[in-house]
């Protein structure tokens, strides 16, 4: 500390704050910053509040806001829960979301790998265009194929079966993916790649002993982004699957949990917790990955 | 020989990018071909024929889409979709900038904070949905309870019953869970951009706005165009959030494409017209791909690069 010349620590807090705000007062950073991000964090996160809060509560608090305040739990109870691991099925919609999500991200992911390999680094004749149609049948949403599709998996006879979700999936897996991994291929240096030519080695073992363990941050963004958005995944479930024992999560909290005009919102919410949980705990493992996948397929 | 003669068949084989390229494109072009190009131009066909659950179509031209011409429900979901998509993008853009603005602040537990932000965007929107759905009860709203106990309004608010709030609510949701995307984003974005142009512009005398006028936004345009881009096309193909807080009720004020192009061909049956419906939602998207490609091109521009 006392070896550095001052004005080069003021340089660096300069740096380090990335803008002028240490020119601002602390009372007006406190009004003009901390107070609306206060607002943004409060409204961004209540409903999970809410939802979490629900989940514990007993009937009788769920639909009385008069004798508790509504914003605790007083009475925390299990009964939601409960009925929900033991009176519905549950715990089968967690295992087919589970699966389907882990076999169509690996699916998805091998395709991937291969696909952005060659496209990036094997520059083969039309590689350029194969990328950009790549980019194209990202921007194919859901909601416009799933008619096509339903026929389709009617017709090979996927109807109702995990194996429907799976095929699926990776329509928008596979494209999201390859626009990642491209990113994270494009930053290795073709020197080594170089070097192992001159070795000896095959672009297979090139690929496997050299780019894939120096991509693997760009491996596990992918990958960690392929689950969620199999998790989180709708339209599909929703039109490809009917029996109860087949649904995944999502469809099955919405279709399963409402019967009739009665809503029993706190198991309803239960089941949207648990639901958002797996997902959730992945995420704040993996953040860093999350904003780089993220970033890093807008920026591409 | 016939061993060496392999080997260097396999040598070349190996050494050549045309062969092994195909060969590595093999397996995603398989899958994308089969289940995305393939139902593609198949609902295209389909939005042509009269096609209905159980029942093979035939062919009848555009008979679908001059029916739904005529449809009063189709047009009402066309206005309801392109006034959700323009309203949701325009607040996602002005509020996400706004935390992307606040988070590249000096601030405490920046990184928590830019995780837990991201939540809305990580939790699947469906059960997300379903939480709002049961903020939005007409019987049990919380946000009713509290405004009536604040004193700022009288009776609960029937969110989902009547046509305007109906559609303010979806708004409102979509919003909320489109905010941490277009702010983690372009906090991305604002980050790459140097101190020192800041620094210069202050001792020249520039105000925060004109700080943010010339160096943040015009620095920030590339980002900006694409993450819009891509919001826009989300939002404008939404399913899950109406269909689970509304089904596009209450009478169809808040259908969206996607869910009257669902509601028509999955518990209607009415396949072709569904399709139909689908594709009209084409010559949208094409329009945001457009924009979106000549962003990048202006992006490309601004680094000066040939590519």
């Amino acid at each position: 500390m006392s070896k550095k010349p001052v004005v080069q620590s003021v340089e660096e807090k300069v740096y380090s704050e990335g803008g002028m705000d240490f020119l601002l007062t602390r009372q007006r950073k406190f009004v003009t910053v901390y107070l609306p991000l206060a607002v943004f964090t409060f409204i961004l996160l209540f409903p999970f509040y809410w939802m979490t809060i629900t989940t514990f509560k007993s009937n009788d608090d769920i639909y009385n806001y008069e004798k508790n305040s509504p914003f605790w739990v007083f009475n925390p109870t299990l009964h939601n829960i409960k009925k929900l691991l033991f009176e519905t099925s549950y715990p089968d919609w967690l295992w087919n979301t589970f699966l389907v999500s882990v076999v169509a991200t690996a699916i998805s992911l091998f395709a991937s790998v291969l696909a952005a390999y060659a496209i990036e680094r094997l520059r083969f004749k039309g590689s350029r265009w194969i990328g950009l149609s790549i980019y194209g049948a990202y921007l194919v949403p859901p909601s416009i194929l799933f008619i096509p599709l339903a026929t389709m998996v009617y017709k090979l006879g996927l109807f109702d079966s995990r194996w429907a979700l799976i095929l699926t999936y990776p329509t928008f897996l596979i494209p999201f993916c390859t626009w990642l991994l491209m990113g994270y291929f494009k930053s290795i240096p073709f020197e080594l790649e170089e070097c192992a030519l001159i070795d000896g080695a095959t672009r297979v073992q090139i690929l496997w002993k050299i780019v894939l363990p120096l991509a693997v941050p760009g491996l596990i963004s992918a990958g960690i982004f392929a689950f969620t958005l199999s998790w989180n995944e709708f339209i599909y479930a929703l039109t490809f699957i009917s029996s109860s024992e087949n649904k995944t999560v999502p469809v099955g909290v919405l279709t399963e949990l409402v019967d009739g005009d009665v809503y029993h919102w706190g198991s309803l919410m239960a089941g949207a917790l648990f639901g958002s949980l797996p997902v959730a705990l992945l995420y704040s493992f993996f953040v860093e990955y999350y904003v780089a996948g993220m970033t890093g397929a807008v920026k591409e | 020989m016939a061993k060496s003669s392999s080997q260097s068949l396999l040598d070349r084989f190996n050494n050549s990018a045309n062969a092994l390229g195909l060969v590595f494109m093999l397996p995603a072009a398989a899958i994308l071909l089969v289940f995305l190009t393939y139902p593609l131009g198949l609902g295209l066909w389909l939005g042509l024929t009269d096609t209905k659950i159980g029942r093979p179509g035939v062919f009848i031209g555009l008979e679908n889409y001059r029916s739904l011409f005529n449809d009063s429900v189709f047009w009402l979901s066309v206005f309801n979709t392109i006034g959700y998509t323009a309203v949701a993008s325009v607040f996602k853009f002005v509020l996400g900038l706004i935390l992307a603005l606040l988070l590249n602040q000096n601030i405490a537990l920046k990184s928590f904070m830019r995780a837990i932000i991201l939540l809305p965007w990580i939790v699947p929107t469906t059960l997300s949905a379903i939480a709002f759905w049961w903020m939005y009860d007409s019987q049990f709203s919380i946000i009713s309870w509290v405004l009536v106990k604040a004193g700022l309004i009288d009776h609960y608010i029937d969110f989902l019953g009547d046509r305007w709030n109906a559609r303010i609510s979806v708004v409102v949701a979509n919003i909320w869970r489109g905010i941490p995307f277009v702010a983690i984003s372009l906090l991305a974005g604002l980050q790459t951009i140097s101190p020192s142009l800041y620094e210069a512009a202050t001792i020249d005398g520039a105000t925060p706005w004109q700080r943010f006028r010339f160096i943040t936004y015009p620095l920030l345009t590339p980002i900006i165009a694409i993450v819009m881009t891509f919001s826009v096309l989300f939002t404008f193909t939404d399913f899950q959030l109406i269909y689970v807080i509304t089904r596009g009720g209450p009478v169809n004020a808040t259908h969206l494409m996607a869910t009257l192009s669902f509601q028509r061909a999955i518990p209607g049956g009415q396949l072709a017209e569904g399709a139909a419906i689908a594709m009209a939602m084409v010559p949208f998207l094409i329009a945001a791909i457009l924009i979106s490609f000549f962003g990048l091109q202006r992006r490309a521009w601004q680094q000066g690069s040939k590519d």
